[in-house]
């Protein structure tokens, strides 16, 4: 059995960034902002993540990655620890990370900075197949806590947003 | 009432606010008017039973029994909840889940403001998260109290009725116990008379756009900072405990 002091703080890190967020596998743990911190003791790693939203159902998929990740590495005793401070929001993804999500059909979110949150409407949302911006918001909430439901008048296709958090 | 039993019946009180509406909540699921509204509502659901998780779970740290935030759902007796007692109203129709919904956000709104600068770094960390969630439903109710208030004769009627219904239990939102008394003097806890001008502004903005009659203010029903609640309380829980009462620490 290999044990933690045999991994370094950025050697775990760079194995937990290949973790994919369960609801959009195309973006990991790590590019949407999630993985916060690892602290290494002597014989235990505690990984720091913080949620999304509250209760977001993807965090124990993602707990049970984590820690099934790093026991096949031979670190056995992992605890995977929440975080709420400082709050998530979409403003760390980079915007490699929102490219990816837009190939994959999400419409990725906008600068917290330019959106007005209590008139929705008024967002401009570019359609993540034909870039069109001459889409209508259908409803808020969507498949996931975390994105919005929309439809692109030009293409005719619907898609998703995710929302400005 | 010594300090650590102030904090934790204080954040008790949040958490079991944000469960029994997260609760009542999802009885929508499959139920919804309309498919996007069943999404929107058990989204909400969802938002407010994941604050639950975070409040509940630092309740039990405080309580320092070695409880869980599941000991502390699902095995607690109903003179034990400190939710507000609108919370735990059954959903009844559409119109009066949507009058609910904006009594109940837009004090979570100014609530959760006000926390996310609380001196206790958990509160203010979990405040902060819960308030970027509650502008959603904050908005998402606006907007249906807005349609249904304007749509067709029965629509506003409706939406009148529930407004005029749940106008008596508006005034417990902010009342104060011994507890907040203690904790406002060390920065953690918020004066809720404070909130009170604040929420009856965006209420009454709301309302008036809606062409709804904001009610007079009357009786007001009280109760629950004691653990006293409507007989609809007893109803609740014994459907959301049954699985831990009839199977005592049954995992999944």
């Amino acid at each position: 059995m290999v044990t933690t002091d045999l991994h370094t703080k950025e050697q775990i890190l760079g194995l937990l960034a290949s973790i994919v967020d369960p609801e959009i596998p195309v973006v990991t743990i790590q590019e949407m902002g999630m993985l916060r911190d690892v602290i290494l003791t002597e014989n235990s790693c505690e990984v720091i993540i913080t949620p999304t939203y509250t209760g977001c159902p993807a965090m124990g998929i993602i707990e049970h990655d984590i820690t099934e990740l790093l026991h096949k590495h031979g670190i056995a005793n992992v605890t995977v620890t929440l975080t709420y401070s400082p709050s998530w929001t979409t403003d760390w993804m980079s915007q490699e990370t929102k490219e990816k999500l837009r190939n994959y059909g999400i419409a990725p979110p906008t600068h917290s900075s330019c959106v007005n949150w209590l008139d929705p409407s008024n967002l401009v949302v570019h359609c993540p197949r034909c870039n069109s911006k001459n889409t209508q918001l259908i409803a808020q909430f969507g498949s996931t806590a975390c994105k919005a439901l929309y439809a692109c008048e030009v293409c005719k296709e619907p898609f998703e947003l995710f929302k400005c958090h | 009432m010594t300090q650590q039993e102030a904090l934790f019946k204080y954040v008790l009180r949040l958490g079991d606010n944000a469960l029994i509406q997260g609760h009542r909540l999802s009885e929508w699921c499959s139920k919804g008017p309309i498919l996007e509204e069943d999404l929107a509502l058990t989204n909400i659901a969802l938002d407010n039973i994941g604050l639950a998780q975070a409040l509940l779970k630092y309740a039990a740290e405080i309580e320092g029994l070695g409880k869980t935030e599941d000991d502390l759902a699902y095995k607690r007796p109903e003179r034990q909840f400190y939710n507000n007692q609108i919370t735990e109203l059954p959903i009844g129709n559409f119109a009066f889940t949507i009058a609910k919904q904006l009594l109940i956000s837009s004090f979570e709104f100014h609530l959760y403001t006000a926390l996310s600068q609380s001196s206790d770094e958990t509160i203010a960390g979990i405040a902060a998260k819960g308030l970027k969630e509650v502008r959603y439903h904050f908005v998402h109710s606006r907007d249906w109290c807005y349609r249904l208030g304007e749509g067709t004769e029965l629509s506003h009627d409706k939406l009148q009725q529930a407004f005029n219904e749940l106008w008596m239990y508006t005034g417990e939102l902010f009342e104060m116990g011994e507890e907040d008394n203690l904790l406002i003097s060390q920065g953690i806890a918020v004066n809720l008379q404070g909130l009170l001008t604040k929420w009856k502004e965006t209420v009454s903005t709301v309302l008036t756009e809606a062409t709804i009659d904001i009610p007079a203010d009357g009786f007001m029903q009280t109760g629950s900072r004691n653990g006293i609640h409507t007989e609809h309380l007893g109803h609740l829980l014994a459907e959301m405990q049954y699985l831990q009462r009839a199977y005592p620490d049954a995992k999944w």
